[in-house]
């Protein structure tokens, strides 16, 4: 089991407010991706689940008991760090099986479980090796065995891929989905990118200075933002945002458009714009264009585009994917 | 870093590294060689190089006259028991200091660093008076918890600057992975400091067994070690340069051997921090 439940969770440090007060609930089984900008208390708010910071004030329920005040072991989590954090001076199989000798396993539980954890993580043929003799997704997957032999309430990973290289990441995202798929435990994941939160989470939170911005299914996050900070941060080009005339004639502050949603021709729409970049990525274009009377703009079409640079193009928005935002940068939904 | 030397500026370093080398092991050279000439020879004008009657004599003399190992056994306890002692104060203050560190971390640094500036004659008087009440004058234990005290700054110094540059993670990991905290120095700490708790250990031997001030203040007989074998024979019956260069080359050859073997070990330790 582990269900996760923070009430009124507050950091500072010294007068800086870290965390300001985070209430959320995590589901028994349930992925659950922190993302936010740097340095908006994501990382804090998993050290402080997971007992490294003490919290200044509130309640952290796992199981319904109140472990705030519980030292990290007692807690039954495991962490993945970000920089894998192994015992460089111990073999792969002693670094899996500290967490069972500090438990007080017998040999053959701690041979058992180590065994069974490097089978599932293809670690069998390192059990000998020290963590200087490995690759960084081999040194990535003993952190995680470490983490699973100890079979923990929760698992807490802090931005466990970002010291891989591109093609590694993306190999270690869906073995960690993969991973949650056959454990179904709980598990949070804090990172920074938003394409690992999007394909990863069952739920994401979007944290910004400390403060949940929007909790919700990734799509949810996607098509239904909050605001204009989740808006913006979810999603790959950028959402763009236009003001004025045009966000008048929809009855509100500011209008978002994501790049995907609107349609390019060379003849006629809504927008007039100059094509200023094109990023040609084969499957699509990415068009950089300057809008007449709005500014830079982000389009993503489809396929390859014959546009280039000084080019003349007109841009439509596709109506039914319009988010309406309000002076304060609130969404407003449509009645 | 390019290295853009001439052949003359190579050679003219290397001799004036050679003759700083030869400057500062020269007194050591002439201790050896002077305790291997008999008396007269010691103190002839112009003295003898390599053409003198080589001699034992001199050494059988002195531990005839002095239990050249009572000294020496005494000198291994002191050395290794203050090295010791002060290796469990330091390991835990260090590990406080590194990665608990408050606003006043650095400031108790600096105050512990200087309270190794003091001259120690300063606080003879009281230290001596607290000895002879309490009885520790001339025993093993009292100057083993002076000996400790007085390099315990230096020790916590170094193993600070060690375990600064062992990232807070790896213990972190350890805290989640149930060890508890004499647990956590124990199997994951102390592990990966090896080699700068060795270097520690290594220079607080050599202080320890070198110190002359408080061994000679605080000992008569049973707990003296070599430093007090080697003041013996300046003795008012007279100067015997042979003898005392005999007992003055007993006392330094064990701490000169470690020396010389664990050289590397050393400089590591006295120069870790400083380049990264």
């Amino acid at each position: 089991m582990g269900a996760i439940r923070l009430e009124k969770v507050k950091k500072t440090f010294g007068t800086l407010d870290v965390i300001p007060g985070v209430d959320l609930d995590i589901n028994d089984g349930e992925f659950v991706v922190f993302v936010g900008p740097s340095g908006c208390g994501k990382s804090t708010l998993l050290r402080l689940i997971a007992g490294l910071e003490d919290v200044t004030d509130g309640k952290i329920l796992i199981d319904g008991t109140d472990v705030a005040n519980e030292p990290p072991a007692k807690r039954g989590l495991s962490m993945v760090f970000q920089s894998y954090a192994l015992y460089p001076h111990m073999t792969v199989y002693n670094n899996i099986a500290f967490g069972l000798k500090m438990a007080g396993e017998s040999k053959d539980v701690i041979d058992e479980k180590v065994q069974s954890a490097a089978k599932i993580l293809n670690l069998t043929d390192y059990l000998e090796r020290r963590p200087g003799a490995l690759s960084g997704g081999q040194r990535q997957r003993v952190a995680i065995g470490r983490a699973i032999v100890r079979n923990p309430a929760a698992f807490l990973f802090d931005e466990p891929l970002s010291n891989l290289d591109a093609a590694l990441r993306v190999n270690m995202r869906l073995e960690i989905t993969g991973l949650h798929q056959e454990l179904k435990t709980t598990m949070i994941y804090v990172t920074h990118d938003q394409v690992e939160a999007m394909t990863m989470a069952d739920k994401i939170v979007v944290l910004q200075a400390g403060r949940v911005e929007q909790v919700g299914k990734p799509m949810e996050l996607y098509s239904q933002p909050a605001n204009k900070f989740v808006a913006g941060f979810i999603g790959s080009p950028k959402m763009n945002f236009l003001g004025g005339e045009i966000a008048n004639r929809y009855d509100c502050h500011e209008i978002g458009i994501r790049p995907e949603h609107i349609t390019v021709s060379t003849d006629q729409g809504d927008i007039p714009a100059t094509v200023k970049i094109a990023e040609h990525l084969g499957a699509e274009t990415y068009l950089h264009v300057e809008a007449d009377g709005h500014g830079p703009m982000t389009v993503r079409a489809t396929g390859e585009v014959p546009l280039g640079e000084h080019d003349k193009i007109f841009l439509t928005p596709e109506q039914d994917r319009i988010h309406r935002f309000d002076a304060q940068g609130l969404a407003l939904r449509s009645t | 870093m390019e290295n853009k030397q001439t052949p003359l500026g190579y050679v003219s370093f290397s001799v004036f590294a050679w003759i700083v080398g030869l400057l500062i092991f020269f007194p050591i050279f002439w201790m050896v060689l002077t305790s291997f000439k008999t008396e007269l020879e010691a103190v002839s004008i112009p003295p003898s190089f390599i053409s003198f009657d080589w001699t034992f004599e001199n050494y059988a003399e002195v531990q005839e006259r002095s239990n050249y190992f009572k000294f020496a056994m005494n000198s291994v306890i002191l050395a290794v028991g203050s090295t010791l002692v002060g290796l469990v104060f330091a390991v835990t203050c260090a590990w406080a200091m590194a990665f608990n560190p408050t606003k006043r971390t650095k400031d108790a640094l600096l105050w512990m660093l200087s309270t190794k500036m003091m001259p120690p004659v300063g606080v003879l008087v009281p230290i001596y008076l607290v000895f002879r009440d309490w009885g520790l004058l001339d025993t093993r234990f009292g100057l083993i918890m002076v000996l400790f005290l007085m390099n315990l700054p230096i020790m916590v110094w170094m193993l600070y600057t060690y375990f600064k540059e062992i990232p807070t993670d790896i213990l972190e990991a350890a805290r989640m992975d149930g060890a508890t905290l004499p647990k956590e120095i124990i199997f994951v700490l102390l592990p990966m400091a090896v080699p700068g708790i060795a270097s520690t250990m290594l220079l607080n031997v050599i202080l320890a067994w070198n110190e002359a001030f408080w061994t000679l203040n605080l000992t008569t007989s049973d707990a003296a070690p070599l430093t007090a074998f080697i003041a013996s024979y300046s003795s008012p019956e007279g100067l015997f340069w042979a003898k005392l260069s005999a007992a003055s080359t007993l006392a330094v050859a064990p701490i000169l051997v470690i020396g010389w073997f664990s050289q590397k070990q050393l400089v590591r330790g006295l120069t870790f921090g400083a380049v990264k």
